[in-house]
């Protein structure tokens, strides 16, 4: 066990320290974000309408940023093959990964969220949902693109076919979190939405790590 | 039956006479299936566009079915690491994305008139489409990886990874239909379906089922040779 | 080993290979470039799945479960080094040395053991080839495992290392383990020679 939090550690100090952590990502979000008034014009009704919505739309593609390199760099420079030797199954390496990628990449976009969609027009009152269900999207969202990252190790174009395996698998989590915000705007009850969005949060975190352990494996035959 | 199949020498026997036998197959019941389809009384509410419905909803149904028969393949392509079964997977995927865009591109024919507009981004249309994006990602993953055997390996495992999200897509699609009051709902022949257009539109179903399969082994086929003629082209090499 | 055959993309690299090797003994890979001596080596890792024959480990104790003799007794050491460029040699040794399953303390004594202290603090992308190998192979040093599969393990090293490293061969294999190394030249110990293009590979 203890090699598991030995790799946790790891995959954590190394978001941190590379190329500035999250700070792409974030940095990233907020330039999507800013281009949707660009393109739909600045009327507020028209932003307010659509503002957690496209926030969560942000939130799913800067999720995809730094999904390249969670299994890319320690395949190309032979750590994966380290890895396969360890204490911990593969499984617990690609769990270790998930949850590292969801700590430090999910949770500053969660922090942003709140205030990217406020800054398009989104009520004060929605801030605590929208950074509930960006955090709790964000478990989905890592390890579904985990899964992305993994099958692609090995590949030409490693980052945007990343994307086109995995946002169509992103549609429930979209669905579920932008939805939730909705629901909460209208009056309506908002609890299934997150709570289905946990679901699927959670399914993925317990079964996307051997999708990734099996690509893994593939890759390095 | 897979069985006895799994044998590339005996699926290549197999098939040579079973393909062309239910090509035919096929031809004569989408014939027949297109001839009732021209000439099945017109629906009271819909008039004449209903006739889109026998070539859309089959094509929708079978879109379902091959990514079925692809996760299936790639299962069996995982577990057995059985080359021909990464051959099944490789040959059905073109085959499931035309059906699915034929599905996409009549449905939104026949919605035209009723919707107003080309598309309408409903519960079906919608499932179908992230249907056709997903298998645009399974052939997308195997082009991308050189190795042959690594590329088929890691589309099986996004052909099952998509297989177990599709439910979970479809529900989610569903609920959000729900959610936002879709503008219009079209359903296959209203209510209750007149028996006269049942039989068109299981002969269709049918007939689009035996092409699948008669094309899904002439590709099958087409890939075992030329694996052997790699294999044949490195030999000569040296 | 026994009647292991590999095939690598659509090509059959060898077949008909059998192979032991007992506590303290060596064993000197030979064979021409793309022979199979790394795809052999990773085949034994577990890394890859040959396409026929089978192997078997076993331990004091009897016959072990290959992952399990994968995972606590195997070292590989391939062409690259396994170390991210950005984070300083120590905390990479350490690293690896706490994931193969051994302890801080034998980390710093393989440092200071393969004259590494002075670099320590330097960041993985200043250092030589030959300190990066050094670097690497302090891990087998500070983690205890039997069997260590080397792919051509000297290439960078000078002389005066070779031979620092040849010491180190010879405690391991004194201690009851294992070597087979992948090599174009001789060992600095002694060692069974075993050329892989004696076997013959055909194209399937």
């Amino acid at each position: 066990m203890s090699g598991f939090w030995v790799m946790l550690r790891r995959e954590m100090a190394m978001a941190w320290g590379r190329g500035g952590g999250p700070l792409l990502a974030l940095t990233f979000f907020v330039a999507t974000a800013t281009l949707l008034p660009l393109a739909v014009g600045a009327s507020p009704a028209r932003l307010a309408a659509v503002a957690p919505g496209s926030a969560w739309l942000a939130l799913a593609l800067a999720s995809l940023l730094s999904l390249e390199r969670l299994f890319e760099r320690d395949y190309e420079d032979g750590t994966l093959d380290l890895l396969a030797l360890g204490p911990v199954p593969l499984e617990a390496v690609a769990f270790a990964k998930g949850l590292a990628q969801w700590l430090t990449n999910g949770a500053p976009l969660a922090l942003a969220a709140p205030v990217v969609a406020v800054a398009l027009g989104a009520e004060l009152r929605l801030v605590p949902l929208i950074f509930i269900s960006a955090l709790i999207g964000g478990l989905g969202l890592a390890f579904t693109g985990g899964i992305g990252a993994a099958l692609s190790l090995g590949s030409k174009r490693g980052g945007v076919l990343i994307a086109v395996l995995v946002l169509p698998l992103f549609a429930p989590p979209v669905i579920f979190g932008a939805g939730a915000i909705e629901a909460f705007a209208g009056g309506l009850d908002w609890h299934p939405a997150l709570g289905l969005l946990s679901a699927y949060g959670l399914a993925a975190a317990a079964l996307g790590p051997f999708a990734m352990a099996a690509a893994c494996r593939n890759a390095l035959s | 039956m897979f069985q006895a199949l799994a044998n590339p020498q005996r699926f290549m026997d197999f098939s040579r006479w079973a393909a062309p036998l239910v090509g035919i197959i096929a031809v004569i019941l989408i014939a027949i299936g297109l001839w009732l389809t021209f000439t099945v009384p017109e629906d009271y509410q819909q008039g004449d566009t209903v006739r889109m419905m026998f070539i859309h909803v089959p094509a929708a149904y079978m879109a379902m079915f091959c990514y079925a028969c692809l996760g299936g393949a790639s299962f069996m392509g995982l577990v057995f690491r059985h080359s021909l079964a990464d051959a099944a997977g490789r040959a059905c995927a073109p085959l499931g994305a035309g059906f699915t865009f034929l599905a996409l591109v009549t449905g939104s024919l026949w919605g035209r008139p009723m919707w107003g507009t080309w598309w309408v981004w409903d519960a079906r249309m919608t499932s179908v489409l992230v249907l056709f994006l997903l298998y645009i990602g399974y052939m997308a993953l195997q082009a991308a990886i050189d190795d042959e055997v690594k590329a088929a390996r890691a589309a099986s495992i996004l052909a099952l990874v998509g297989l177990i999200n599709l439910p979970i897509i479809k529900f989610s699609v569903d609920w959000w239909n729900t959610l936002h009051q879709p503008a219009s709902v079209f359903r296959a022949g209203g209510p209750t379906m007149p028996p006269a257009y049942l039989w068109p539109l299981a002969i269709m179903a049918i007939g689009y089922m035996a092409l699948f399969g008669s094309l899904w082994m002439v590709r099958v086929r087409s890939e075992v040779w030329r694996k052997r003629a790699n294999g044949l082209a490195l030999q000569a090499a040296g | 080993m026994q009647n292991l055959a590999i095939i690598r993309g659509e090509r059959l690299l060898f077949q008909g290979l059998n192979l032991s090797v007992r506590a303290g003994e060596a064993v000197a890979l030979t064979g021409a470039n793309g022979s199979g001596k790394t795809s052999l080596l990773r085949a034994i890792a577990g890394l890859i799945l040959p396409h026929a024959g089978n192997m078997k480990f076993e331990g004091p104790a009897g016959a072990l479960e290959p992952e399990d003799a994968r995972s606590q007794g195997v070292h590989l050491l391939g062409h690259q080094d396994g170390f991210k460029a950005t984070r300083t040699a120590w905390e990479e040794l350490l690293f690896q040395v706490l994931w193969t399953g051994g302890t801080e303390a034998s980390a710093r004594a393989a440092s200071a053991q393969l004259d590494l202290d002075r670099l320590a603090g330097l960041e993985v992308r200043k250092l030589s080839a030959g300190q990066r190998r050094r670097l690497a192979l302090a891990r087998l040093v500070a983690s205890p495992r039997s069997l260590w599969l080397l792919d051509e393990p000297m290439a960078p090293l000078d002389t005066a290392r070779r031979a620092v490293f040849g010491d180190l061969m010879a405690e391991h294999l004194a201690g009851g383990g294992m070597i087979i190394a992948a090599v174009h030249d001789a060992l600095p110990i002694a060692a069974r020679a075993f050329d892989l293009s004696s076997l013959v590979g055909l194209t399937q």
